[in-house]
């Protein structure tokens, strides 16, 4: 009973980040029908530029604040020189754009900041609450976790529903054409979407590294969690997406700690190519089925 | 890119007689060629085969010309180049992008390792069979998955795919060897063929130099086969699901099928490539098949250009050419041993935004554009089709 709580309790921390994680996929998949699968990497870079701004002797909210605005930046600039000669064009080339851009990613990291394992700070204690002289894996720093998850799911949601800035960028990714003959600046509102994921990428490669290692490829594996999740809640959806992650988060969580933490991207796969034949479109897709 | 992609797969078939009969009356360089394309056989197969006996004879020439740690180097290449032929075929005609054909190739050397035991087991060319057909068996899987899948969703799972398999091979660390890898046997060289080499050139044959031969062997083939598939009924019917799903569909071509099969083979090419990197690398170990290698089949791929198999030779030439280069560039501007061999994926990354952005058909599609241009230039108005 006690392993089974502690499990889920980790697996709902780990899901909050998968849900941001995937919160970022889908934000860009709804304005520009890209999946960026530079994603992690970026988040993996800011990631480093807090660590870095850290370890200089700032405290670890003056990192978040570096990474938080770097990734607003990173994610602007990639959309305006990459991403915008591929929008709209072939599928397969915007997928190759975003690959490549992930590799050479990692590979800057790699040479900026070595390859070498390091360790970052976590901000909250990392030593869980004791119930009934029971220690529970439940720490100060999942609360904080789960706490950021939540906070940035309510700006966006503030952002998206009740301000002026908010219905420009939702009509922008729902009519291009529509938006610009209302006077939309679409391209500007397709950039700021861009820095926005990335933001919310850059928060949940920061809360992912949180009191373990970071070393260039340790986003790898959370690239795909985040992709399995934004698919089962269906692409389109930002709260499928949250659903998604937490509903990933958890399954994973039990398969590490049932089965053997070896298979947790094996038991993803399966997940995933069950979701895409059973019900492709996801579980809260509102759109009508389109052929994946 | 789907029309730069048709412009370099025509099928030969097609494209001989087009090409040869206003180009006789060309002066220079262009009758020359022509003439040259009159004398070659009829059939699509004969010519094929004489230009892979013609590549035989260069690889011999040039194993047996260059160093050992040369050889080692085409050893390497010619497992890339076997699996990017795969690819190529898979994404570039059929329109399916897989990420995951470094894990494929995981399979296909665990399987090598596993029958390849050394003394009295079975013969090289069935283990490597062997390994192409389990291969091709788990291509199928993974096929009949993604054959309902495209673009990003494709990539999406392929990617998991990626991630997953080396995760398998820790798990079963007794069958496997867990984290440490599985040692495969290196095979003998057999004394009919260092035999044969040594009357041929007078050289020793060392084990290096035979398991580049092997590679190459395997390479030639695999190229002809493709090479013949493409210019078949197969690759047409390929070209039609990637260009029009719908008209293909209209014209009686069976869509799952079809991508299914495009999967199978490109799968048997990756367990083939697979089972040359157990034997040349003598060790099948999770380490060696991360997303890294999946993405770099892809860049060299992309490189040479989406769908031709020529550009899939360039760009493993490529990857394996290109990172001691590099590599040492770093060294001399600086960087420290671990730093310098990051910049190796730090070029295939860049390299693989740039020629998306500017040029995607490649370095195969550029020049042919270029020889396209010049021969129109000379000839004035061009009579062939257009786009």
């Amino acid at each position: 009973m006690q392993q089974f709580l502690n499990v889920t309790l980790t697996g709902l921390g780990q899901g909050a980040v998968y849900a941001a994680f995937a919160l970022a996929l889908v934000l860009i998949w709804r304005s520009t029908r890209i999946v960026n699968f530079a994603q992690g990497a970026m988040a993996m870079f800011t990631t480093y530029l807090a660590l870095t701004v850290i370890e200089g002797g700032q405290s670890y909210w003056v990192g978040l604040a570096v990474a938080l605005v770097a990734g607003l930046v990173l994610g602007a600039v990639v959309e305006r020189l990459v991403i915008r000669p591929v929008e709209g064009g072939p599928e397969l080339n915007a997928v190759i754009v975003t690959l490549g851009l992930f590799v050479a990613l990692q590979a800057l990291a790699a040479i900026l900041f070595g390859s070498t394992f390091r360790s970052f700070p976590a901000p909250f204690d990392l030593r869980g609450f004791s119930v009934g002289g029971i220690n529970v894996a439940f720490t100060a720093n999942s609360i904080y976790t789960i706490g950021a998850v939540v906070v940035v799911m309510v700006a966006l949601v503030a952002l998206f529903r009740f301000t002026d800035l908010g219905l420009k960028m939702r009509a922008a990714a729902f009519s291009q054409e529509v938006s610009r003959l209302l006077g939309v600046p679409v391209g500007r509102m397709l950039t700021l979407g861009w820095a926005l994921a990335a933001v919310v990428g850059s928060l949940s490669g920061l809360l992912i590294a949180g009191g373990s290692l970071v070393f260039p490829a340790y986003m790898d594996a959370v690239i795909v969690y985040g992709f399995v999740a934004a698919v089962l809640g269906g692409l389109d959806s930002p709260g499928g997406a949250v659903v998604g992650g937490l509903t990933i988060g958890l399954l994973l969580s039990y398969v590490s700690g049932y089965l053997g933490s070896e298979l947790v991207a094996l038991a993803a796969l399966a997940i995933l190519v069950a979701v895409l034949l059973v019900r492709p479109q996801g579980l809260f897709a509102r759109t009508a089925a389109r052929r994946v | 890119m789907a029309q730069q992609i048709d412009r370099t797969g025509t099928p030969a078939a097609e494209r001989a007689p087009a090409a040869a009969a206003p180009s006789a009356a060309a002066p220079g360089p262009g009758r020359r060629f022509a003439a040259l394309r009159r004398r070659m056989p009829r059939s699509t197969f004969g010519r094929h085969a004489l230009i892979t006996l013609a590549a035989l004879v260069a690889v011999v020439l040039v194993l047996e010309l260059t160093s050992p740690f040369r050889n080692s180097q085409f050893a390497t290449m010619s497992y890339y180049a076997i699996a990017a032929a795969g690819l190529t075929v898979l994404t570039g005609l059929n329109g399916q992008i897989s990420l995951g054909h470094g894990a494929l190739m995981a399979v296909g050397a665990y399987t090598t390792g596993l029958l390849l035991t050394g003394d009295g087991g079975l013969p090289l060319p069935v283990v490597m069979l062997v390994a192409a057909a389990v291969t091709a068996l788990v291509g199928a899987v993974v096929g009949a998955a993604a054959a309902r899948l495209h673009g990003p969703y494709l990539a999406g799972a392929t990617l998991a795919l990626a991630v997953a398999v080396p995760g398998l091979a820790i798990y079963f660390d007794t069958a496997l060897g867990g984290e440490q890898g599985l040692p495969v046997a290196s095979p003998h060289v057999p004394s009919w063929f260092a035999d044969a080499v040594y009357f041929l050139s007078a050289n020793e044959t060392p084990t290096a130099k035979y398991l580049a031969y092997v590679g190459w062997g395997t390479l030639l083939l695999v190229l002809l086969l493709l090479a013949n598939l493409m210019a078949a009924r197969t690759g047409r019917v390929w070209r039609a699901v990637r260009d029009d799903e719908v008209a293909a569909e209209l014209a009686g071509i069976r869509l799952g099928r079809v991508r299914v099969l495009a999967f199978v083979v490109s799968a048997a090419c990756a367990g083939l490539a697979g089972a040359v990197l157990g034997i040349v690398v003598r060790l099948a170990a999770p380490s060696g098949f991360t997303i890294v290698l999946s993405l770099g089949l892809l860049t060299a791929v992309v490189v040479g250009g989406l769908g031709s198999l020529v550009g899939a030779l360039l760009g493993s030439a490529l990857l394996v050419f290109l990172p001691p280069a590099v590599t040492n560039i770093g060294i001399g501007a600086g960087l420290d041993g671990t730093q310098a061999a990051q910049l190796a994926p730090f070029v295939y990354g860049v390299v693989l935004v740039l020629v998306m952005l500017l040029a995607p058909s490649g370095a195969v599609g550029v020049t042919k554009k270029l020889w396209n241009r010049s021969r129109k230039n000379r000839r004035g108005p061009s009579t062939r089709r257009t786009g």
